[in-house]
């Protein structure tokens, strides 16, 4: 390459005049790692709008990656992280996408003469450095979501029926319940019930984050069946954040026995076993 | 960086409720509403977003931040091209359901948020939208 030592925004207009080249050999370059697991029309289209972005904020003069020159850039990043993390893109096959845009323009100016200089090619080259680490920074925090999203999903897979005491069952309901789980919930507990006899069973929805109509309507439902098979049913935890809103929407419990929380709820049950509760006086 | 302003969910099936239940918490954790307030909105939008799909026949959702000097929100909008409700009242009587639910979710919902629009039409499908303000 000839470096010069003119002007200092001849970089901006030699990729603006080389663009169609660039952006096809950076297509190809960022293409490469990713093995078709995303169609190269896609590519094209992303990176078409981050050449478009990025040659608008170097048009500015600026050269500041973290400038309002290129806050357009940063934001088509993040979505672009955001989607890659979404679909299962490891960080590098993420940042790829920029970081092959310095080799394209390093293999270009390779057989160009640029007026702008050595330092207009560094200044362009630590530009892209900013952005490859912008976009490690935010596919980091879109695999957190991702990742927390999983485990909210996870815990409401996981609800087993325990056996508290002698006759009575209880129930955890964690997490956002929708219709289908809540409803694999409810059944098995009934089917506890019938096997094992037991007398009471509890539902503890302490670990619920909210309950709407349709969750309220299968806990009404499971109570009413397990008074047919002849058990009672205490629901227990409901949290005052929740209880406001169960109230704000409408519905009633009736005459279900309610309790803040799963030991009370224990407490209910045994009294109503018949099994003596005595304050634990510490034996001398 | 502190997260998209805007989000656009289709609702085709259950699990798109959900995630909009998990979409409406986010934002409404980031418009720093009290956990009473974020449970209030997320149960009113969970609410809507089931009768668009369980009544509308599927549609989308679009959650929005929204910034009013000092104050900041979330709207919640929900949209079908469903069958449309041909009696409002009776749809936002407490107890009325034309299905199996309990008849609660509709006039719940209103009463669950700071403003709430339905705009609806016989045989071109409904579209609610809810917003919920900080304190
Ligand atoms: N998007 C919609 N399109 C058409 N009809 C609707 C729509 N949303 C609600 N409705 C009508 O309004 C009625 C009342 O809705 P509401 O959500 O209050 O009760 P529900 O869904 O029947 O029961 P639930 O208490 O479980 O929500 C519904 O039964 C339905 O007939
Ligand atoms: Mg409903």
């Amino acid at each position: 390459m000839t470096i010069g030592t003119g002007r200092s925004d001849n970089l901006a207009e030699l990729l603006r005049a080389s663009g169609e080249v660039l952006t096809r050999r950076w297509v190809e370059l960022a293409a490469e790692p990713l093995r078709g697991r995303l169609s190269v029309a896609e590519l094209e289209r992303e990176l078409a709008d981050l050449y478009a972005a990025i040659l608008a904020g170097l048009d500015t003069g600026d050269r500041d990656p973290n400038s309002d020159a290129f806050a357009e850039v940063r934001a088509l990043l993040s979505e672009m992280s955001r989607r890659r993390a979404r679909a299962g893109f490891t960080p590098s096959e993420t940042a790829v996408g920029v970081f092959t845009l310095k080799r394209a323009m390093f293999e270009l100016l390779d057989q160009a003469e640029i007026a702008g200089g050595l330092a207009e090619v560094v200044a362009f080259s630590l530009l892209l450095d900013a952005f490859g680490l912008w976009t490690f920074e935010t596919f980091a925090k879109a695999r957190e979501e991702v990742i927390d999203e999983q485990a909210e999903q996870l815990l409401e897979l996981t609800t087993p029926v325990v056996k508290l005491w002698d006759g009575v069952l209880a129930v955890p309901l964690v997490g956002t319940l929708d219709s289908a789980r809540t409803q694999v919930v409810m059944e098995k507990l009934l089917e506890s019930l019938v096997t094992t006899g037991a007398a009471h069973a509890i539902i503890d929805i302490t670990g619920v984050l909210a309950v709407d109509t349709q969750v309220a309507q299968h806990l009404l439902k499971t109570v009413m069946a397990a008074r047919l098979m002849g058990a009672e049913c205490t629901i227990s935890g409901i949290r005052p954040h929740i209880a406001q809103t169960i109230v704000g929407l409408g519905i009633e419990f009736g005459d279900i026995t309610t309790k803040a929380s799963l030991a009370d709820a224990l407490r209910h049950a045994l009294r109503r076993a018949g099994v003596d509760l005595v304050a634990g006086d510490r034996r001398g | 960086m502190t997260g998209p302003g805007r989000e656009d969910i289709p609702i085709a099936a259950d699990d798109d409720v959900v995630r909009i239940r998990q979409v409406v918490r986010s934002y409404a954790q980031r418009a720093r509403l009290s956990l009473v307030d974020q449970t209030k909105l997320v149960t009113a939008t969970s609410e809507l977003a089931r009768n668009t799909l369980t009544y509308g026949g599927g549609g989308s959702a679009v959650v929005e931040m929204l910034g009013e000097g000092r104050r900041q929100g979330v709207r919640a909008s929900f949209a079908d091209s469903g069958p449309g409700i041909p009696d409002i009242e009776l749809a936002l009587t407490d107890g009325w359901t034309s299905g199996r639910g309990m008849g609660l979710g509709l006039s719940g919902a209103r009463r669950l948020v700071d403003e709430f629009t339905l705009d609806t039409e016989v045989g071109r499908g409904t579209t609610v939208t809810v917003v919920k303000w900080s304190r």
